[in-house]
């Protein structure tokens, strides 16, 4: 293992530094993240949220390197992961982080898995890569795994298949197998998007959980804002690939600033409230026809003519800890 | 698995039987009496009929078709009318030829095929991509007696590396694998066609899925992804297009056969059409029959081995 790779302790385990992903559409490389930038620390859970296209589930495979080479990459900007920097590492040093101290569960576990290899074997695979485990032992830890996880008669469902289980079993072999190698941060993508209500959150205490007791480091990617308000300690809003709001949980709910982010929760059916569901007018516009300036104008409620320029990621004065990417509520 | 076995081996009965149905009935429609074949057309009429009954094929049709189920139950298929030797002697002398074309095809198929078709869905587009395209393109459309004339003329004549006549079953192993060389190329190029395509095709769609990248996710590298997360998903059509391309298989055999004068079945097929020797033809429908429908049944037995979800089924 090369110096890189030594752990720098007091860092927060994932730091996200002025990331820009390009991606690559009709020729044109266009960015479609910009500038983002945030922290996750031990036992902190970020939630990452935003519509279809807003750059979210970019950003988490630009953490784990695996943007396909032909039509993403990383243009710009820092990612340390557990110490070590992710952009300039080589794919030989990111394939031995990822399983390993960074690992990632997905959004389908129904297509998430693979239908021809016992689950047994996909959990135990991490374990004889990254610790050179023997596969008979890798096989008993994936027992203790799939018992941690609470899937039921472990022993005898270590050699099935994944058709052989449920969504909600599933997503518990996604998570045994992400955390098979003790990682360190974790990124979830729509963990639970795909399941029954109930087993959401069944799943989602599952992991708080496991996250109190080995303080991992949780990047949560997710359009459920009722997700969000459960199990986040942070919030950043994405939109059209910028991160338009950032803030504690609390201070998110209370005072959703951005006019995006008030939009989302005004979209959000609440049990308290008899209010109609207001949408936001419009709609995403497409990568090449983004706008200069804040991506969100075209939408805007609050629109003015300095929304052309691009606003900066700006503190509120009352909350400092709150920022919001807006000319007209930053001031 | 074994119930799975049994139930693919009870299933193919129906199927044997409505084969049988059809090359009975096919060779009782094709034009041409068999009596003039034999006798030629000076015979009288009463020795014709003398023939007719002697051959049982005076009798009402029931009768015959009943007799012919029976027969090929117990393992008989009756006697050429050309040569009047028993016709499972003729094709047990000739089947063990075609059997080890055949296998050495399939299986250079698949050693040639599996590995172009993964390295282009790699590099697609590239270098490889492109050869494998050109390797497919030729292997489907070169006929065999054209592939196996340029083979013969190149590799024997040219270069002497392999003989040009097949040397007989008594000859030594090392003689007899040269001889299988060049027919089992010039079959196996379809072979690898196919097989190349559809790995290709299967491995692209694979390497896309969402399976291949919690693969990748779990920090597996670029060949463990392939070969063990992807290929394995992939043996599934590989498996159907090999099943399925034996038919095909056998067709190309008759030529290339010829081709490179090798005794085999594909022969005998045509020196029984040539003869208009009825009895040999039906007989060797109803072993090409029981080849195809055995290559099914191992078809479908070997998808119980490569995908778990088949056997639950």
């Amino acid at each position: 293992m090369s110096a890189a790779l030594v752990r720098q302790s007091e860092a927060p385990l994932l730091q996200v530094e002025g990331l820009t992903t390009s991606i690559r559409v009709g020729g044109a490389w266009r960015d479609a993240v910009r500038e983002v930038s945030f922290t996750v620390a031990g036992r902190e859970t970020v939630a990452l949220v935003g519509e279809s296209g807003c750059g979210k589930s970019l950003t988490a495979l630009s953490i784990m390197g695996l943007l396909a080479a032909k039509v993403g990459r990383v243009s710009a900007g820092r990612i340390t992961v557990d110490g070590v920097d992710m952009v300039a590492a080589s794919e030989r040093q990111r394939e031995a982080m990822r399983g390993d101290r960074v690992a990632m569960i997905f959004q389908e576990p129904m297509t998430s898995l693979n239908p021809v290899l016992t689950i047994g074997f996909q959990i135990g695979e991490a374990l004889e890569r990254h610790r050179g485990m023997s596969r008979k032992a890798a096989r008993a830890r994936a027992i203790e795994l799939l018992e941690r996880v609470r899937v039921p008669s472990a022993k005898a469902r270590i050699d099935a298949y994944p058709h052989q289980f449920s969504g909600g079993m599933r997503q518990r072999v996604m998570i045994a197998m992400a955390l098979a190698c003790e990682p360190r941060v974790l990124i979830a993508d729509e963990p639970t998007t795909a399941l029954d209500v109930t087993i959401q959150a069944q799943v989602l205490a599952l992991l708080a959980e496991l996250q109190r007791e080995v303080g991992l480091a949780i990047l949560l990617i997710t359009h459920n804002l009722g997700v969000v308000a459960s199990v986040a300690d942070r919030v950043l809003v994405m939109y059209g690939g910028d991160v338009v709001e950032n803030a504690p949980v609390r201070s998110f709910f209370a005072r959703p600033t951005h006019p995006y982010s008030e939009g989302l929760l005004k979209a959000m059916p609440r049990v308290d409230s008899a209010g109609e569901l207001v949408a936001i007018p419009g709609h995403v516009p497409t990568l090449p026809d983004m706008p200069d300036g804040c991506r969100f104008q075209a939408r805007c409620p609050l629109r003015i003519e300095r929304c052309t320029e691009r606003p900066p990621l700006a503190p509120l004065r009352a909350d400092p800890a709150h920022e919001v990417r807006c000319w007209v509520r930053a001031s | 698995m074994l119930g799975f076995i049994l139930k693919r081996l009870l299933l193919a009965i129906p199927t044997l039987v409505a084969v049988l149905t059809v090359v009975f009935v096919l060779v009782r429609v094709v034009p041409g009496d068999p009596t003039l074949v034999i006798l030629g057309d000076q015979a009288s009429g009463q020795a014709r009929a003398d023939l007719r009954a002697k051959l049982g094929i005076d009798r009402p049709i029931v009768v015959q078709y009943a007799d012919f189920l029976g027969q090929v139950a117990t393992g008989d298929l009756g006697r050429s009318l050309a040569t009047n030797r028993p016709i499972l002697d003729d094709v047990a002398h000739v089947l063990p030829y075609t059997i080890e074309l055949t296998l050495a095809a399939i299986v250079i198929g698949v050693a040639i095929g599996v590995p172009l078709g993964v390295l282009a869905a790699r590099r697609r587009d590239g270098v490889a991509d492109w050869f494998a395209r050109i390797v497919s393109l030729l292997g489907v459309s070169f006929p065999a007696f054209v592939s196996g004339i340029l083979l013969l003329i190149v590799f024997a004549v040219q270069l002497r590396w392999f003989p040009v006549i097949s040397t007989p079953r008594t000859s030594s192993v090392g003689d007899r694998l040269g001889s299988l060389v060049l027919p089992a190329l010039n079959l196996g190029l379809l072979m690898v066609a196919y097989v190349t395509r559809v790995t290709r095709s299967g491995m692209l769609k694979a390497l896309g899925e969402d399976y291949v990248r919690t693969a990748r996710a779990k920090g597996m590298g670029g060949r463990v992804v392939v070969w063990r997360h992807a290929l394995r998903n992939v043996l599934i059509p590989i498996v159907t297009v090999v099943g399925l391309y034996l038919g095909a298989l056998i067709g190309n055999a008759v030529l290339t056969e010829i081709v490179f004068n090798r005794p085999g079945l594909g022969k005998l097929i045509v020196t029984a059409l040539n003869q208009r020797d009825y009895n040999l033809l039906q007989g060797l429908m109803v072993v090409a029959a029981f080849g195809i429908i055995l290559a099914n049944v191992l078809t479908d037995i070997t998808y119980g081995l490569v995908d778990p979800r088949v056997t639950a089924r």
